[in-house]
């Protein structure tokens, strides 16, 4: 599992809003960059990221191969109720990896 | 001779005259590397959701706490909380070594303690553990003014790395000196020169997409001249490097740092 920062205020007032910060820590390999001898690394990157709000799809990006090693997200959502922002990063293996963190309205 | 290479031959005289000008950088004058970076790479050091060493301190804060080698002990174990044992560490090094008569670096000191006391194998110059470890340790010293020691051992090692500061070195015959210290702030192609301070490392470098430890940015610096870079862990570093926190003496640790 790789490791991921998320940065998500803890309390907050009903209506704000709030930016949210998420870095995670990957290599983003091309597939393009030859090894000592000539050879490719094979690609490994990851293809997908979503963040759902007590289930709603609330902001969601495509990643390609010029995106950099540990991708950066910096986005905002509307506080609306006290709930838990999901966050989802997908490789080219198809492989999850999930992150949780409560946000608490009042 | 043509009026054009007159010309330019009165340009190289002037850009000569320009290279003897400074000398050492008095201490009001110093800046951090970071000061000669865009807002937005500075933003990114400042803050700990965005900075990329911080994925690199946390991974080094698992490995503070695990047991590892034939003794089967963590750092925790002698060593405590990170966070109040290891404050201002790293603030301090190089130091000298009792044992090697000689100064050490952060990670030699690393390499010494999983050897002698964890019974481990040393990790590798650049490696992922020793980049994480290094940037954990580090990050407990941030925001402390670098304090090399006054240990009149490191004196002669320390002034050996003075010499080789303004050797000329590599097929371009540039030495240290003539960028940092005599021509910084003016860019060399589209990069700043900075004064070279090594307060920030291990840094997460956007160039190389990773972490990388003051000797991979020496090397850099080497192969940029086109000189024969040293081979990683040599005593000419430690001697660089000691020189170098001499020369940041007082200016504040700011590990992990971002550099473009």
């Amino acid at each position: 599992m790789a490791r991921a920062l998320v940065n998500v205020p803890a309390k907050v007032k009903r209506g704000d809003v709030v930016e949210i910060k998420v870095l995670i820590s990957h290599p983003m390999e091309t597939g393009f960059r030859p090894d000592p001898n000539g050879k490719f690394y094979p690609r490994d990157i990851l293809k997908s990221f979503a963040c759902t709000y007590d289930g709603e799809h609330v902001f969601s990006a495509e990643l390609f191969p010029a995106v950099s090693a540990n991708p950066f997200f910096s986005f905002t959502v509307v506080a609306t109720q006290t709930g838990v922002l999901t966050f989802s990063w997908t490789d080219d293996k198809d492989q999850t990896q999930v992150q949780t963190a409560k946000i608490e309205v009042e | 001779m043509n009026p054009a290479a007159r010309i330019g031959g009165l340009a190289l005289i002037a850009m000569l005259g320009a290279f003897a000008a400074r000398a050492q950088i008095a201490d009001a004058d110093r800046k951090s590397g970071a000061a000669f970076m865009s807002a937005q790479t500075q933003e990114m050091q400042r803050d700990d959701g965005a900075n990329p060493g911080m994925l690199a301190a946390l991974d080094g804060e698992s490995l503070w706490n695990a047991r590892t080698g034939g003794a089967g002990k963590s750092c925790a174990d002698c060593h405590g909380e990170a966070q109040t044992g290891m404050k201002g560490v790293a603030a301090r090094y190089p130091a000298f070594n009792e044992a090697s008569a000689a100064p050490i670096d952060l990670q030699g000191r690393i390499n010494l303690c999983r050897q002698d006391q964890q019974k481990a194998t040393p990790l590798a110059p650049e490696s992922r553990d020793l980049l994480a470890l290094s940037a954990f340790i580090g990050l407990q010293s941030r925001g402390m003014p670098t304090a090399p020691p006054d240990d009149p051992r490191l004196t002669p090692f320390r002034e050996r790395g003075r010499a080789l500061w303004s050797q000329r070195m590599g097929q371009l015959n540039f030495s240290c000196a003539q960028c940092h210290d005599d021509n910084w702030g003016k860019h060399l192609g589209s990069a700043p020169i900075p004064q070279a301070h090594a307060n920030a490392y291990p840094i997460y470098r956007l160039e190389w997409q990773g972490m990388g430890l003051l000797q991979r940015r020496l090397r850099n610096c080497m192969s940029g001249v086109r000189a024969q870079a040293f081979p990683y862990g040599a005593q000419e570093f430690v001697e660089l490097e000691l020189f170098l926190a001499e020369r940041a003496r007082g200016m504040p640790v700011e590990t992990p740092g971002v550099r473009p």
